[in-house]
């Protein structure tokens, strides 16, 4: 009986440092993401037979987003609604799948939304790497935006949108930097309480969080100067997708900013096994270690959207002193900042 | 789901001064229970809350800061916010029952010195240079000393300090702590900061809770408003909302009491006496004797006088604050010349001498004879005696509210540290607060405060300690202990690296004793 799930090891080799090595790659690396993907719906299937917890660990949909920094690992309260009817292919599978994980997903993260706001709760790591990853926003869309960064307030003027905003937790810091900012995430008890806490200071309450997702705001038209969406991807099933209506939420001009974490063995001894099974820093089965993607990959996928990455950082944890620091080393924790071309 | 009832309670520092302060909880829970408490409470929520709607009237619009407490450390605090772009939009409010602040008295170069001085390092004069408030200082009296010598009744040893020892010009300067405080005030006043005095002293403080909102109240309660804020209640009934609470008003904190601040310290059996002095010809050397009793400091403070800083037993305090003057000046002069004990005998070495295997050039000051201090003339001001003692609070901080200054920590003047200390605190804190604002934290959070106290804590810690360990190696009057710190001051006088090490520590350019 293993006391952690072992790393799903695509077929293909996994991370390399060499860069003339990923040119040669790079035609293989988007077979690699899109074949990775198709194995991903039948290892999973048959996971779930297997494997109870790990039925909740992903979302399969490519039009429903989940929500942020989400833990989905406590047990399910039984959903009311029924489940649609199996359809033949597996699209209609995925669809399957999706609303009936969906109802879990949400109620999980209902019954723990509460613990959003306390810092010494189970979202504390987050909290802990929230003023590191807002410094390297501030850097960047400062000098981006030609804003004097000296100032309290630099964002002002900009629009924002925080896909998977969660609790709000990178959306308040942002409203305070001056910027106006729309908060989206599809659980609708953590838009509630994002409003609430936000409502408690004047200037985080102007905030608009919507419950909704990225898909739907593409319909609508919304576009933004600045785009973020941190620690979302890793919880997508159709990353390419994703990033395709995140560079369509964008502005020609704009900024678009992701965070995730890569898939390399240190994340998975890191992510997985120390902060989920050691440490227990995050509840068990949050992140799957298949589903991160490597820095490669991601500039990738966001260059098929034509937005170009133009700076990543990582994030380090110094154990001693428990502080994140941002530094090269992106084996872990990594940030991404892009932009969209102007027009003309 | 917990039921959250409204308390509010009036604790004023008469009736229980040492009470932790009880949390103002806001009437939650779901909205359809939350109207039969909410109706129970409503009458006193109705006068917490000034509009319909519950949003603020115009002049109460929440404080970004509140420093309680107008004195030196207080104003360091508000002059280096004041003058930081990233936060000098911050609203402040200064909550001091002292006039001088609301009406600045003007200090004249010709006026008598104030016995309150203190002598501040080269790194507190950094921390002023930076806010540009030490100009302000120079207009005023003030004495740079470059050379310090300690020694004690024994006359076994003695150590001269010069500041050429670590290559720079001055060991510190010594300032009139009114000096030091209408320099802080005109530098705020230079900026065009918002900043709002009350004039009177803190009565009480409320902490309403931020994180115990519910997700299905839809309502929008009028208490959530003032959630996340701390309301501070003043003994004229003035009140105000803010996001933090500073307490900076010095060792009989009124803001850690209500707090609930648990503080470790004990009573020195020993006063101060303070006062002014005069010589017939300039002083610019700190000097300090070890009697039996205490040490003796003499400081210069600019224009032939000098400060005399007087530890004792409060007996003989008391005795020698009655006896006329000429009889102090008399018991002054003795306890600086050969009162108690003789002379030392002066060092002479030819260049290096046993110790100068540990390396480093030998400092100048090895070969310095011993000197005696100038001679009192007369007496320049009124004696003040005052009991001292040690103190420091376990914690600084705690949710939106955090301690400068003597409010946390409480030293032995035998090394003219105290005021350092805290406003090393005043400019730290200043600057974590400008850190949070450049990411955007909401500066009353815990874990933005826990940087700064993680920051001042070790360090005055460190401090505290060497002070307390040098005060009880000195209050022993035992043969072989004497023989060890005449060793010691030898030690020092001859070991360059140690001096150096001293003299860094003591002037504020090394912030532990050991690890820098």
């Amino acid at each position: 009986m293993l006391l952690f799930p072992l790393p799903h090891f695509p077929r293909f080799p996994i991370y390399s440092c060499s860069s003339s090595a990923t040119k040669r790659r790079g035609t293989a690396m988007a077979a690699k993401l899109l074949s990775r993907l198709r194995q991903l719906d039948t290892r999973l299937i048959s996971l779930q037979h297997q494997r109870p917890f790990f039925r909740n660990a992903r979302l399969f949909s490519g039009q429903q987003i989940p929500s942020s920094d989400s833990h989905p690992s406590l047990p399910p309260t039984p959903t009311p609604t029924p489940l649609p009817p199996p359809s033949a292919g597996s699209a209609g599978e995925k669809r399957q799948r999706t609303s009936s994980l969906k109802d879990h997903e949400l109620a999980k993260f209902a019954a723990i939304s509460d613990t959003w706001w306390d810092s010494e709760g189970p979202f504390k790591p987050l909290h802990a790497m929230n003023p590191t990853r807002l410094a390297f926003i501030r850097s960047t869309l400062c000098r981006h935006f030609s804003k004097d960064p000296n100032v309290p307030k630099p964002f002002d003027g900009l629009e924002i949108v925080d896909v998977g905003c969660g609790g709000g937790i990178l959306s308040e810091p942002l409203a305070r930097l001056g910027a106006t900012v729309t908060g989206v995430d599809a659980v609708e008890k953590n838009i509630k309480i994002a409003h609430l806490h936000a409502d408690l200071d004047p200037t985080t309450s102007t905030i608009d969080y919507v419950c909704t997702t990225a898909e739907k705001l593409v319909e609508e038209g919304r576009q933004f100067d600045a785009v973020m969406s941190l620690e979302v991807i890793e919880h997508v099933a159709d990353p390419a997708e994703f990033c395709k209506s995140l560079a369509a939420l964008t502005r020609p001009g704009g900024a678009v900013v992701i965070s995730t974490i890569n898939r390399s063995i240190r994340a998975y001894a890191a992510a997985i096994v120390a902060a989920e099974y050691i440490l227990h820093w995050l509840p068990r089965g949050t992140h799957q270690w298949s589903s991160f993607l490597t820095p490669e990959e991601l500039v990738m996928i966001l260059k098929r959207s034509s937005i170009d990455v133009e700076e990543m950082a990582g994030f380090v944890l110094n154990p001693l002193t428990g502080k994140w620091l941002l530094s090269d080393d992106v084996s872990v924790n990594f940030i991404a900042f892009a932009t969209k071309k102007a027009e003309g | 789901m917990n039921r959250l009832v409204v308390r509010r309670t009036l604790y004023s520092n008469h009736h229980q001064p040492k009470c932790p302060w009880k949390r103002g909880f806001c009437s939650g829970g779901e909205a359809a229970a939350a109207a039969p408490a909410s109706s129970a409470s409503s009458g006193q929520l109705n006068h917490i809350i000034n509009q319909k709607d519950g949003s603020f009237a115009g002049d109460d619009q929440p404080y970004d800061l509140a420093i309680v407490g107008g004195g030196m450390v207080g104003m360091a605090l508000a002059c280096s916010l004041a003058t930081k772009p990233l936060t000098k939009h911050l609203k402040v409010a200064i909550i001091d029952s002292n006039p001088a602040l609301a009406n600045k008295l003007s200090i004249k170069r010709e006026d008598p010195p104030d016995p309150r001085v203190s002598t501040v390092t080269p790194a507190t004069i950094s921390y002023f240079q930076d806010a540009g408030a030490w100009q302000y200082v120079q207009q005023h009296r003030h004495a740079f000393f470059d050379k310090m010598q300690v020694w004690d009744y024994t006359g076994l040893g003695y150590t001269t300090y010069d500041a050429r020892d670590v290559y720079k010009d001055v060991l510190g300067c010594v300032v009139e702590n009114r000096v030091l405080h209408s320099s802080l005030l005109s530098r705020i006043e230079d900026t065009d900061v918002q900043k709002t005095i009350y004039p009177s002293r803190l009565a009480s403080m409320i902490r309403y809770p931020s994180s115990s909102v519910k997700a299905d109240d839809n309502t929008r309660e009028a208490s959530y408003i003032k959630a996340g804020l701390v309301k501070l209640e003043m003994s004229d009934g003035s009140s105000l909302y803010t996001k933090l609470v500073v307490g900076a008003d010095g060792a009989k904190s009124q803001v850690r009491n209500l707090a609930g601040f648990k503080t470790t310290g004990w009573n020195y059996s020993q006063n101060a006496i303070i006062c002014t002095v005069e010589h017939s010809v300039g002083n610019h050397t700190a000097w300090q004797r070890f009697l039996p009793g205490g040490p003796i400091a003499l400081l210069p403070i600019g224009d032939n006088f000098s400060n005399i800083v007087w530890t004792m037993s409060p007996k003989q305090a008391s005795d020698l604050t009655v006896m006329n003057e000429d009889e102090f000046v008399k018991a002054v002069n003795q306890a600086m010349d050969n009162g108690y004990g003789p002379h030392p005998k002066s060092n002479f070495s030819n260049g290096s001498n046993k110790f100068s295997f540990l390396g480093g050039n030998l400092t100048m000051s090895t070969n310095e004879s011993f000197e005696v201090p100038p001679k009192v003339v007369k007496l320049a001001s009124k004696r003040a005696a005052f009991p001292l003692s040690l103190m420091h609070a376990n914690d600084y901080v705690a949710k939106r509210i955090v301690l400068i200054g003597d409010a946390a920590h409480a030293v032995h003047p035998l090394a003219g540290q105290g005021v350092n200390l805290g406003f090393g605190d005043a400019f730290t804190l200043s600057r974590i607060i400008g850190e949070g604002v450049a990411v955007g934290t909401d500066i009353g959070e815990v874990s933005l405060l826990r940087k700064y106290e993680a920051e001042r804590k070790p360090a005055n810690i460190a401090m505290m300690a060497v002070l307390d360990g040098f005060q009880k190696i000195y209050s022993v009057d035992f043969g072989p202990l004497n023989v060890l710190r005449a060793a010691a001051f030898h030690a020092a006088n001859y070991i360059s690296p140690l001096k150096r090490g001293i003299i860094s520590y003591a002037s504020g350019e090394q912030r532990l004793p050991i690890f820098p």
